[in-house]
């Protein structure tokens, strides 16, 4: 008997068995089970017109139940040769038999009543059908929304980096997810995370390991570190059967490393100049065991390489033929292929929906990551990502020089050799040496009055757009005197004195100087715009 | 302790007296230069040449230097003509303008070739 069928019969029972007990007393509702397999069924379902409760003889618990509610006369209700209902009646009000032309009139009437209740009987499986699907479809939308509002609206720019995205949800909601976690100095923690089941328990599960996440990226650096404390953390409240698989990484865009570590969850591809490799670090699903540890991994990306993170719903994708896209065939795709990870996510898609050929019911979700670092000269990529970060401009240098005479060409070799990566053109780099030299020679001479014991300190710091180079001496508290054009006609007629020119040099060999006394310290900062300087 | 890094040999050619500065024309630069300019005086040379093409650095003493034997030489009425100068450097001479007081060519056949029409003025 099939699972309706029953249902069926535990609410005719129901409704059947409402009979009073004693003729004096009001109708007291009582419900009856029939259990499936009890020999009552059978015998009204063969059974035709009215029967006569008491004078039954069977070993029946239903039956029982029957007597003990008072029920006297039952009459099966048929229609289309299915057995819908019983018509149950206690004893008479007038305590007398039930007459022959009663039993005839309840003949009658559960012939006619029995297509009219089987009628109703659709209707309302009709209202209930109509309702599971409205409560199925409203979960589906409450779960989507979930998802959605889980989902990072946009993807992370890093200056020397490229970043792409695609997630698309299966049609009943899976439980993918991703995100990306701004961490102190300009790293970024990256999740793909794959939640057990589907639906509204699904996104529920997923917000929860989502806010875990944050708050152990937030406070420990090392990937396994983290997942060991979400692992933990969600072990308590993880309802039965469902686990968390994820793949936590943190990608610091000025090292260019990536260290990972991973929770079950799908393989990561790393395509480089050797090759497409996988980066494997083993580990147990979040949520299933306590107390688990993971492995944690880490790689340093030259330009030009890519990292692919996924869920497993494209490589598990299959085709009509029941065939599995499979890693090997990712890993293959990522190796012909060259291309950015905006092409390459899209290549990935269309081989997928090519693999499946529109018969793919989008079985689960997918999600991929490509993150890949770009071209650019790593010093390039790290001073514009700090001076997107809006910090402080990176140190270059920064050192002492004795104020002794002659040093001041140990101050220009120790700058030469500080600017060397930022690309400096021949000429530009001869016009900071001049200054560096004039500005280090007037610090100990006129700051420190070549005293051995008052260094100048001189430090570097460097972003994209400018240099700077601040050149401190021990002279505070003085008046700065303005500098003067020299007039060589003076100087060569003996007016004035030959000397005069180093002021004037430096600020012919920069592209803006500023000066600035405190005390104890005067410092000159020597100013290159590193793009389309004047200067260049 | 820094020493004087800088060798001032002086030559003729043709009337032409040309100082060879190999070295750094810094502070410690002056008592070569000085000695330099004093022997090129004893040759009584119409034009006197500098010849910068071994010279990498110059600081603003450097200049203040060059500078004074600028104006003993106009005072002696002898025209200078520097060559051999880095780009660098020539463009410094520009900026302080002893490029107006001073010939600057390439090499020592140009600085020849121009102290052979200073001669014939």
């Amino acid at each position: 008997m099939s699972t309706q069928i029953r249902e069926l019969w535990r609410i005719l029972a129901r409704s059947g068995a409402q009979t009073p007990a004693t003729p004096a007393v009001e109708p007291t509702p009582a419900s009856v089970e029939i259990a499936p397999y009890d020999p009552l069924l059978p015998y009204l379902q063969s059974a035709r017109g009215v029967v006569e409760i008491d004078r039954l003889e069977l070993d029946s618990v239903a039956l029982r139940s029957l007597k003990e509610a008072g029920v006297k006369l039952t009459v099966p209700l048929v229609a289309q040769g299915e057995l819908i209902g019983l018509l149950n009646l206690g004893q008479r009000l007038s305590e007398q038999e039930y007459s022959v032309d009663d039993r005839a009139l309840l003949s009658s009437l559960a012939t006619q009543a029995a297509p009219a209740l089987r009628v109703a009987q659709l209707v309302r499986q009709q209202k209930d059908q109509a309702r599971r699907s409205e409560r199925l479809e409203q979960e589906l939308r409450i779960a989507r929304l979930i998802q959605q509002t889980l989902l990072p609206r946009e993807l992370p720019k890093l200056p020397g980096w490229e970043v792409a995205a695609y997630y698309r949800p299966a049609r009943e909601v899976g439980g993918d997810f991703y995100d990306f976690i701004h961490l102190p100095e300009g790293r970024l923690g990256v999740i793909v995370a794959d939640v057990t089941d589907k639906g509204v328990p699904a996104a529920l599960v997923m917000a929860t390991t989502r806010s875990v996440l944050h708050a152990a990226a937030e406070r420990l650096i090392s990937p396994s570190a983290v997942l060991t404390r979400v692992n933990d953390q969600l072990i308590p409240n993880m309802p039965e059967n469902m686990f968390v698989t994820c793949l936590y990484s943190v990608l610091d865009p000025l090292k260019r490393t990536f260290r990972f570590a991973n929770a079950g969850h799908g393989l990561a591809f790393r395509r480089g100049v050797g090759g497409v490799s996988e980066l494997r670090a083993t580990g147990m699903p979040l949520g299933l065991m306590p107390g688990m540890r993971y492995e944690e991994n880490e790689v340093l990306l030259a330009p030009g390489e890519t990292i692919l993170l996924q869920s497993d719903g494209l490589a598990e994708a299959h085709n009509s033929r029941r065939e599995m896209f499979g890693f090997p065939r990712v890993k293959q795709l990522m190796t012909d292929h060259l291309n950015g990870p905006d092409q390459l996510i899209a290549t990935l898609v269309a081989e997928l929906e090519r693999f499946t050929a529109g018969g793919w019911e989008h079985e689960d979700d997918v999600t991929l990551l490509a993150i890949e670092c770009s071209s650019l000269s790593a010093k390039a990529a790290e001073l514009a990502h700090l001076a997107a970060l809006e910090l402080p401009l990176p140190l270059q240098a920064e050192f002492n020089v004795p104020s002794w005479p002659g040093n001041e060409r140990l101050a220009i070799q120790k700058v030469s050799e500080a600017v060397q990566d930022l690309g400096l053109s021949s000429s530009r780099l001869e016009k900071l040496r001049t200054a560096v030299g004039e500005a280090t020679m007037n610090a100990m001479e006129h700051g420190n009055q070549y005293q051995e014991d008052l260094p100048v300190h001189i430090r570097l710091q460097a972003s994209n757009e400018k240099l700077s180079v601040f050149i401190s001496d021990h002279g505070g508290g003085q008046r700065i005197p303005e500098a003067a054009a020299p007039d060589l006609e003076a100087k060569l007629d003996g007016l004035q004195s030959p000397r005069g020119w180093g002021l004037f040099l430096i600020q012919n060999m920069v592209d803006d100087l500023k000066v600035t006394s405190d005390e104890t310290h005067h410092t000159v900062e020597l100013i290159l715009h590193l793009e389309g300087g004047q200067h260049g | 302790m820094a020493e004087a890094r800088i060798a001032a040999t002086v030559r003729t050619e043709n009337g032409m007296a040309i100082i060879d500065l190999d070295g750094d024309i810094n502070a410690f630069a002056e008592s070569a230069l000085v000695a330099a300019y004093l022997e090129t005086s004893e040759l009584k040379p119409k034009t006197l040449a500098l010849n910068f093409s071994q010279v990498n650095y110059i600081n603003s003493t450097g200049i203040a230097l060059i500078v004074s034997l600028l104006a003993r030489a106009r005072k002696d009425k002898r025209p200078v003509i520097a060559f051999g100068l880095s780009d660098h450097f020539a463009e410094i001479f520009q900026i302080t303008r002893l490029s107006d007081f001073m010939r600057i060519v390439a090499d020592e056949a140009t600085a020849r070739q121009g102290a052979a029409e200073e001669k014939s003025q």
